[in-house]
């Protein structure tokens, strides 16, 4: 079963899945009733998976899966935001949706394996599957997937993981695709970007005013009119400190209705607290060495995880809680070792 | 091997009709409001076609009005009677949506319905006054199949509120149930005529003579009585003409005949499978449902999941309802008849029509329930 949004990777996955000697059906998730940003489920990406499979010729399928999408992808989304937290809707989607419910259905209806457009590879070496980044390094997902768990990948096929964009597209225009030119998605599919996040949150939750404390002073130096939407780490809409200099969010206190804020060393920090692992390959002994990545397309940094930490060879950037935290083998910078949420 | 149990989605064409429109197709180009021999042509088909419609449904031929489905004929009754009508609409809560969304459009009074699907008579009577507009009531439910009560409802309408004008969507009743009969004291009826083995792009809505200000909802030319501009589509009319007759003269037996198959199918699905409800089943069990329909909520199965795997064993079913990407989703109907939601994601439809065989309803009692066992085994092991 190739699980196809209705864009351009899909649409190559399930070609080369059919390559491969694969059976192949084609199935698009209707998630989401609202209107979309990047639409992984419009009625015109619905019509772009169905028309790359009847030129595929694949049987094409739509579940619809809206129910599931609140409960574990906007739902959470909105209440972390209400905690002062800062989810990633992307991850739980994947998480919950594609590689959860979806891969039980797959199974459930006899198929041997999900496929999906995702950038990164799963690879056997020495007898053991290996989840391990896109080949195109800036199309890379392998950090929204490190939150599988290793019992899934030999359920999983990324078919595209090992060709880059370009040659993604050139491969979909070769077989004469309607989705070879389609732009890539935005993020988060069910939020339009810009001041829509606001919009979005507004509707759902009481947004509350609140005040920007300095975290040496402990003076009031700033106001922002919705606590719920700073995040840890953030730099922009807090005014300047002292002499211009730049501010940032240190934490976010959603009851109290206030932000710490402070310079960019103290928006610094020398390790992340962590909540549960889940490991892409046989757990590892800790402490080990690691790459850390806190962002979809963020650096990888070097640093010591122990249980319950990750401790960096240099301070960096803070890392907003509810946001995961992917680790690389240190020698091997391609291969995912697993992940575990930042926690308070 | 196909089982088809789709018929109520839509049914094969009969010989009839197939051979009625090939010829027009081939033969008749002329527009049929023209002035000269072969727009004659045209128009002596077109008309030939009205009366014949006229018949079977107990209308006169200036009573029909021919549009592009069961949808348009809706619609065209609900928005275009209302229009002139300023009092309110009132409407069952299992209307096809062409009814329903159309009636909500306005504002309507929702009338409910018993668990067993059949409106609930006593609110009727209690939504009803003399300031309504518009009654509109189906014959007989798309997802389900249940037949409403149509003349007791019309009763106590012309009682209740005698200035209002009564539309039935009879066009899940057209395979099965008498035109003329079940129209007797209703003055506007939609038909479709692809339920019935006409083509797809064909329907009707027959408005009695009495009825008057039905104000059309698109703009053009004076077609069909200045109620439906735009060139009319000769053959595919020509064709359900040739379809109505063709079923209306097989209906007794034909309904006898799918009626046994039918309770084969849902008796056999009921022996076979523990955790199965025969979907608005009461005290009269499934005689107020038409003959074709089996409608069953499978416990422990998610209907679309049930789709795709049976669709790989070759049973062509359904769930009833589709939004606009082709995902299921949940039934209006069932939420009406009180059918738990997550009995009501175990829902199915088998719907059986002319064309169905003894050996279909063989084959869909072999695979129903391999199929459900398989993805009720696959849920309890994951």
């Amino acid at each position: 079963m190739v699980a196809m949004s209705g864009g351009v990777d899909s649409s190559v996955a399930a070609a080369l899945a059919l390559d491969q000697g694969h059976e192949v059906t084609g199935v698009t998730l209707k998630l989401w009733n609202g209107k979309v940003a990047s639409g992984c489920c419009s009625v015109a990406d619905v019509d772009d998976a169905r028309s790359v499979s009847r030129r595929l010729g694949i049987v094409h399928h739509v579940f619809d899966d809206t129910g599931a999408f609140e409960d574990h992808v906007v739902g959470p989304y909105v209440s972390q935001h209400s905690l002062g937290l800062t989810p990633n809707p992307c991850i739980e989607c994947n998480r919950h949706l594609k590689f959860g419910r979806l891969l039980e259905r797959a199974l459930r209806l006899g198929f041997d394996a999900l496929a999906t457009g995702h950038h990164a590879r799963v690879e056997r070496r020495e007898g053991q599957l290996r989840l391990l980044r896109g080949a195109d390094r800036a199309k890379d997902q392998s950090y929204v997937l490190s939150v599988l768990d290793r019992g899934l990948l030999p359920r999983v096929l990324f078919p595209v993981g090992d060709l880059t964009k370009t040659e993604v597209r050139e491969h979909a225009r070769r077989l004469g695709l309607r989705t070879a030119a389609k732009p890539d998605s935005q993020d988060v599919c069910f939020v339009a970007p810009g001041r829509a996040r606001r919009a979005f949150l507004a509707e759902r939750i009481e947004l509350h005013e609140g005040e920007l404390v300095d975290a040496c002073s402990g003076e009031v130096v700033g106001r922002v009119d919705a606590v719920e939407l700073v995040t840890a780490g953030q730099r922009r809409g807090l005014g300047a400190g002292d002499h211009g200099a730049r501010r940032y969010a240190l934490a976010v206190d959603v009851r109290k209705r206030r932000v710490l804020v402070g310079d960019l060393t103290s928006a610094r920090s020398c390790s992340v607290r962590l909540g549960d692992f889940t490991w892409a390959l046989d757990p590892p002994q800790l402490p080990l060495r690691v790459l850390a990545q806190t962002s979809a397309h963020g650096e990888a940094v070097r640093g010591l995880l122990v249980p319950g930490h990750l401790h960096y060879d240099q301070p960096e950037r803070l890392v907003a809680p509810g946001q995961t935290v992917a680790f690389y083998h240190c020698d091997d910078p391609d291969l995912v070792l697993g992940s575990a949420p930042a926690v308070q | 091997m196909l089982a088809y149990l789709d018929h109520a989605a839509s049914t094969p064409m009969c010989a009839e009709a197939l051979d009625c429109m090939t010829d027009v197709l081939a033969n008749v180009y002329g527009n049929p409001s023209g002035h000269h021999a072969e727009a004659r042509r045209a128009r002596d088909i077109l008309e030939q076609a009205r009366e014949e419609v006229a018949a079977w449904t107990g209308f006169e031929p200036g009573e029909i009005v021919f549009t592009s489905g069961g949808t348009e004929a809706d619609n065209l009754a609900v928005l275009g009677a209302a229009a002139s009508r300023p009092g309110p609409v009132v409407c069952s809560a299992v209307e096809h949506p062409a009814v329903l969304r159309a009636s909500e459009h306005l504002g309507a009074r929702i009338v409910p319905v018993a668990p067993n699907g059949v409106v609930d008579l006593d609110a009727l009577a209690s939504l009803l006054d003399p300031s309504v507009g518009l009654v509109s009531l189906m014959a007989a439910n798309n997802e389900v199949g249940v037949v409403q009560p149509l003349a007791e409802a019309v009763s106590l309408v012309r009682e209740l509120a005698p200035g209002a004008v009564v539309h039935t969507d009879a066009v899940h009743a057209a395979p099965w149930l008498d035109l003329a009969e079940l129209s007797r004291d209703v003055d506007l009826v939609s038909l479709s005529a692809h339920k019935f083995q006409g083509p797809k792009g064909a329907g009707i809505l027959a408005i009695r003579g009495s009825v008057e200000g039905i104000v059309p909802r698109g703009f053009g030319g004076s077609q069909e009585r200045d109620l439906r501009p735009g060139t009319q589509d000769v053959a595919a009319i020509a064709g359900m003409a040739a379809a109505l007759r063709a079923t209306a003269s097989r209906r007794a037996s034909e309904a006898a005949r799918v009626g046994a198959l039918r309770d084969r199918l849902a008796d056999g699905l009921r022996a076979a499978l523990e955790g199965v409800v025969e979907t608005g089943e009461g005290e009269s069990g499934r005689s107020h449902k038409v003959p074709g329909s089996c409608h069953l909520c499978i416990e422990g199965v998610e209907a679309q999941e049930l789709l795709v795997l049976l669709d790989q064993m070759g049973v062509a079913a359904s769930v009833g309802s589709s939004c606009a990407s082709g995902a299921t989703q949940p039934s209006h109907v069932l939420a009406a008849m009180g059918v738990p939601p997550g009995l009501a994601r175990g829902a199915v439809r088998f719907s059986l029509g002319h064309g169905s065989r003894s050996e279909e309803v063989d084959h869909a009692l072999d695979v129903v329930p391999e199929a459900v066992g398989r993805l009720r085994g696959k849920r309890r092991s994951s």
